[in-house]
Order: C-alpha cells, then sequence, then structure tokens
C-alpha cells in the first residue's frame, strides 16, 4: 500500500469530539455526511482544505475520549489517506485499522504543514519528499497487518471465517 | 514467573499462560453496546456475513445516549436496534433504563474474573469488581458479537498503590482527577492499571466504579480493583452463579508502581478542556458557575445523589444557576424516590432527567449557552462534549457540583458539611 499526500497539521491530544462532534455522530450512518464535519471545532474550514490522499499529521495521543468507530470513517471519507501522529489512543488505533484507515506512529516534528509525504505501509517508511528525509515507523502487531491488508476487520472476518493471528 | 491481573484473566481466557505485550484471540464472557455504537456494529455484523450471535444471552444492547430520542434521524437508528435485538433475541434496555456502564453490572449480567467488551470507551468501568473489562469500536464489538472472541494484546500494568482513607468532603472522583493529573490524559495509554490499597479497601462499590470509570481519561485499557468482601456480597446480590476472583501474584511484573497517600487530599476540579487540566478546589474558587449536573456512569448513583440531596435539603440552587440530575439507572431512580431524594431534588430547583446519559454527550436535556461555564459529575471536559464549543465545562465530585450550584461559584463542599 502506497500513500501519497500533503501533511496538515494538528497538535497533540486530538480527541474524538474534535474529530467528529457528538452532536453529530448520532444523527446518522452517511459518513459522506459526518465527513463534512471532520475537525470543525479545531478548524472550521477543513474539509475543503483537503484534496485527495492528503495526510492529518498531529501529536500524541491522537484519538483520545470515545470509541465512536465515525470518527476513524469520517476521516476516511473525506479523503484522508493516513494519520500520522507521535502516538495514538488505544481504541481510536484500532478502530482506524478496522475501519482500513492506515494510522502510524512516528515522529511527526519532522514534517511541517503542506510538507508532501510518501508512505509505504508494507515496508513501514515514511518519506518526506519536502525535505527529502525518511522516517522510522513503529511496527504495527502482525494482526492488524493482515486486517489492514484485507481492507479491515468485516473483510478480514468474513474471508477468513473468524480472526486469522 | 508471576502475573498481574490482566495477565492472569486474559490467560484464563485464551487457555494458554499469556504476559504483557503477548497477542492472543480469547473468550469473552459478555459484549455491550450503546446506541452511538451499535448502529455501526449492527452494519458491520452483516458486512462480515453473519447470521446469528454467538450467544443472546451474553449480547446487551442499551439505548442510553439520546434516551428518548431528540430527533428523527436517532428514533430510526433506535429502531434498528430494537429490530435487531428482537430477531437475535438479545438483551435490549431501552429508553429509561439507564447508562449502560451501571445497568451491565447492576443488572448481575457480570462477575469477578469475566473478560467483557463493550462499544463504550468508558466500559473500563467494571474493573471495579474485578472484572477485566474494555471499550472497543463497533466492528470489534460487531466481531465478538459474532463468534465471542476478540484478539487483545495483554496490557502491561501500572499499579497505583493508594494508602490511607480520604477525609470527610473528598470523594473517590477527586482521588480520581488527582491521579489524572498527574499520569496526564495518555499517562496509561496500552496499559492496564490496578489501584490497590487501603484508600480503595475503605470505599463502598458505588464510589470504586467512579475511579475505574475514569482510567480511560489517562489512556488505559482496564482500571482493576481487588474483589474483597463487599465486591463478593455486591456481585452475589445480583447473580446467584458461583464465581471466582482474581488477585496479581507476589511476584508479578509491572511496568511501573506509583505510591500515593491521600491523607491530605482536597476536593479536586478538572479545568476545561482537558481532563488532565486538575487543580485543587481553592483555585478555582469563586469561578462562576450557570448549570451543574449530577449524573453519567461515573457519578449517578445511589450514594451521589444523597449526597446531593444532604445539601440541597438546606440550601435551594442558587437563582442565577440551574442543576440537573440524571440517575444513572431506572434501579437508582427508585430508590431515590423511596428516599425523598428525588422531591428534595425538585423542590431545591433541580431539573429531574430520564435515567441515561442525560446532558453528558451534548446529545440532548441541557445544551448549555455561549459562554457559560458548566460544574458536572461526569468524565470528559472536552470543548464542545456538552454540545456547544463555546461553553467550559469543569469536572468534579457531586458534593462540589451540589456545592458549586447553591452559591453560583465553584465551592468547597466542606464549606456545607
Ligand atoms: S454517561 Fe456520558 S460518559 Fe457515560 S456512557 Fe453515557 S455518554 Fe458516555
Amino acid at each position: 500500500m502506497l500513500l501519497r499526500g500533503k501533511a496538515h497539521k494538528f497538535s497533540d491530544n486530538v480527541n474524538t469530539d474534535y474529530i467528529i462532534s457528538g452532536k453529530y455522530k448520532f444523527k446518522t450512518l452517511n459518513m459522506n455526511e459526518l465527513a463534512k464535519h471532520v475537525m470543525e471545532d479545531l478548524d472550521p474550514d477543513f474539509y475543503s482544505k483537503i484534496e485527495k490522499g492528503d495526510f492529518i499529521v498531529a501529536g500524541q495521543n491522537f484519538g483520545s475520549g470515545s470509541s465512536r468507530e465515525q470518527a476513524p470513517l469520517a476521516i476516511k471519507h473525506a479523503n484522508i489517506s493516513g494519520v500520522l501522529a507521535k502516538s495514538f489512543a488505544r481504541i481510536f488505533f484500532r478502530n482506524a485499522i478496522n475501519t482500513g484507515l492506515p494510522v502510524i506512529e512516528c515522529d511527526t516534528d519532522k514534517i511541517d504543514k503542506g510538507d508532501k509525504l510518501r508512505v509505504d505501509m508494507a515496508k513501514g517508511k515514511i518519506i518526506n519528499e519536502t525535505k527529502n528525509l525518511t522516517l522510522d515507523v513503529n511496527p504495527l502487531p502482525s494482526v492488524m497487518i493482515e486486517i489492514l491488508n484485507d481492507g479491515g476487520l468485516a473483510k478480514h472476518f468474513k474471508k477468513n471465517k473468524g480472526f486469522k493471528i | 514467573m508471576g502475573q498481574t491481573i490482566a495477565e492472569k484473566i486474559l490467560s484464563n481466557h485464551c487457555k494458554n499462560e499469556v504476559y504483557a505485550d503477548d497477542l492472543v484471540i480469547a473468550d469473552v464472557d459478555f459484549v455491550m453496546s450503546q446506541d452511538g455504537t451499535t448502529p455501526l456494529a449492527i452494519n458491520a455484523f452483516e458486512k462480515m456475513g453473519q447470521k446469528t450471535v454467538f450467544d443472546p444471552k451474553k449480547v446487551a444492547f442499551v439505548i442510553d445516549h439520546s434516551a428518548p430520542s431528540p430527533l428523527e434521524g436517532v428514533s430510526n437508528l433506535h429502531t434498528l436496534m430494537r429490530d435487531f435485538a428482537n430477531k437475535h433475541d438479545i438483551n435490549i434496555y431501552d429508553i429509561g433504563c439507564g447508562v449502560c456502564h451501571q445497568l451491565i453490572p447492576e443488572q448481575g449480567h457480570i462477575v469477578p474474573s469475566n473478560l467483557v467488551v463493550g462499544a463504550d470507551s468508558h466500559t473500563c468501568s467494571y474493573g471495579a469488581i474485578n472484572v477485566f473489562s474494555t471499550g472497543v469500536g463497533s466492528t470489534d464489538c460487531a466481531a465478538a458479537m459474532a463468534s465471542g472472541k476478540l484478539w487483545f494484546k495483554v496490557p502491561p500494568t501500572i499499579k497505583i498503590n493508594c494508602s490511607r482513607a480520604l477525609v470527610k468532603g473528598v470523594y473517590s472522583k477527586d482521588l480520581i482527577l488527582y491521579i489524572i493529573g498527574e499520569l496526564s490524559a495518555d499517562g496509561a495509554t496500552y496499559k492496564a492499571v490496578e489501584f490497590i490499597g487501603e484508600t480503595i479497601d475503605n470505599l463502598s462499590i458505588d464510589a470504586r466504579f467512579t475511579i475505574s470509570n475514569m482510567a480511560v481519561e489517562m489512556g488505559a485499557k482496564a482500571g482493576l480493583m481487588l474483589a474483597d468482601s463487599k465486591t463478593k456480597e455486591w456481585v452475589s446480590q445480583r447473580n446467584s452463579n458461583r464465581f471466582i476472583t482474581v488477585e496479581p501474584d507476589n511476584d508479578a511484573n509491572y511496568e511501573k508502581e506509583l505510591d500515593f497517600d491521600f491523607s491530605n487530599l482536597k476536593p479536586q476540579v478538572a479545568k476545561p478542556h482537558t481532563v488532565d487540566n486538575v487543580v485543587s478546589v481553592d483555585k478555582v474558587a469563586d469561578t462562576t458557575i450557570h448549570q451543574g449536573v449530577i449524573g453519567t456512569c461515573t457519578n449517578g448513583r445511589l450514594e451521589d445523589l444523597k449526597i446531593a440531596a444532604n445539601v440541597l435539603k438546606k440550601h435551594p440552587v442558587s437563582k442565577n444557576c440551574r442543576l440537573i440530575i440524571a440517575p444513572a439507572s431506572k434501579d437508582i431512580f427508585i430508590k431515590a424516590m423511596k428516599k425523598g431524594l428525588i422531591e428534595t431534588f425538585v423542590k431545591a430547583g433541580a431539573a429531574v432527567v430520564t435515567p441515561g446519559c442525560g446532558p453528558c454527550v451534548g446529545t440532548h436535556n441541557g445544551v448549555p449557552s455561549d459562554g457559560e461555564n458548566v460544574i458536572s459529575s461526569a468524565n470528559r471536559n472536552f470543548k464542545g462534549r456538552m454540545g456547544n464549543t463555546n461553553a467550559n465545562i469543569f469536572l468534579a465530585s457531586p458534593a462540589t457540583v451540589t456545592a458549586s450550584v447553591v452559591t453560583g461559584k465553584i465551592t468547597d463542599p466542606r464549606e456545607f458539611l
């Protein structure tokens, strides 16, 4: 899986209420509708700034808070190809992989707003093309790689008739 | 090699001796989801091509987040849940029954040593009764509903030794706010926490739930406690099955051990907009308050309502302030009614709303206006959490919330004892 796009930067502790507010998520299962409100409380115009394939790049503890799967789904449906952060909250991390949104732990201080990035999920490599830098990545547990490669947990589960570790 | 509580419970459920960082597929004893997460879980269940749930008795849906429904979109999602529950004959707690994290233990669905997953981040609450329980998303929940299994990475454990009893006017909410302030919002991410020691032993089960409930506010996967005679009695009153309890081994391996002496702890307040932004109440005293909330899975239990009623019996809610009270369950509501607490609340000027999440998550029941300050007994004060990004939320114990709505500003509850 090869991903390419530019970086949108956010700070530490971006919680699930910021990713998609509770006032929207309970109303609908239409993710394209929810996607329009992604990160709205942090940046009201965020959705209109996204070009297909862009990355969200953040600090520590991205996705803290609720277990709502609407959070990674709304990001995915906003045409974001992946989230890079110094660390992730546990439930968000699982949910992202389960819904097929690539999430990667790395040192995001080496990425600035607007930098062009190339991410090779299979090799576990990030290249900051703007800065001509290669970043190290914390590898995913094997079961998560299987799930991501199958396109998310629902597909993985159907294909293997259960989990495969 | 010795094991922690988390390692023991996960070992028992994958029939293998496992330790921190091992990957396992384990059998779960109970699966729960609520109205914010169930619709997506049903979608995922169908995408997996599943026809039946693994055991209808071990699955429950709770309609608590927007209950009763404030909008037609929500109503349609509730109907989707009811139809699925009826078709598969699983437990459903409809509007008015209460908050999921009160109901699952209170209705006797779980016992010590169980492994439980719930599609809600505060599922870690049941650690208070020696259950390894953790929050998952809708797709994980669907997989668990279908197969009775889920994959886990065995978490390393941080042991928090809590010594000395809390003084009068200081509660388990103050204790956990203080710990979160010390460890920070991601101080225990991916880890289990064991809360152990004299301070915990002295607490009621109601008070212990408050602590385990908020373990996730420092990122923890589980917030575990030992099962003592109080736990066993509490559980036996609700579930007649025999059960085992789980203790850590003396030579268990902890990632970290922290010691806290709580004898001098003061009432604590988490300031906007993060839960780890914690100070003692004197640092924010006199902050104007427009609305108070008592309820939620953190502090909506009978003990909490009694604390509030004791103050409100003599002191009404300030004219410049509102108070919203949501008992955490129907059982609590009935008990509070029998004890005359509800009458006290209403006479004091509070609005008592349907058992459930109430205004905690901004769906209905008390959205604050721009610029208002709210003091709440809930567990999250994120910007916009209660439905308005221009409001400020302070978190505190039910005693501090009550004292503050009586005076109209943040107040040390010890002034009213
Ligand atoms: S009371 Fe609040 S924190 Fe608890 S389950 Fe409901 S919405 Fe979540």
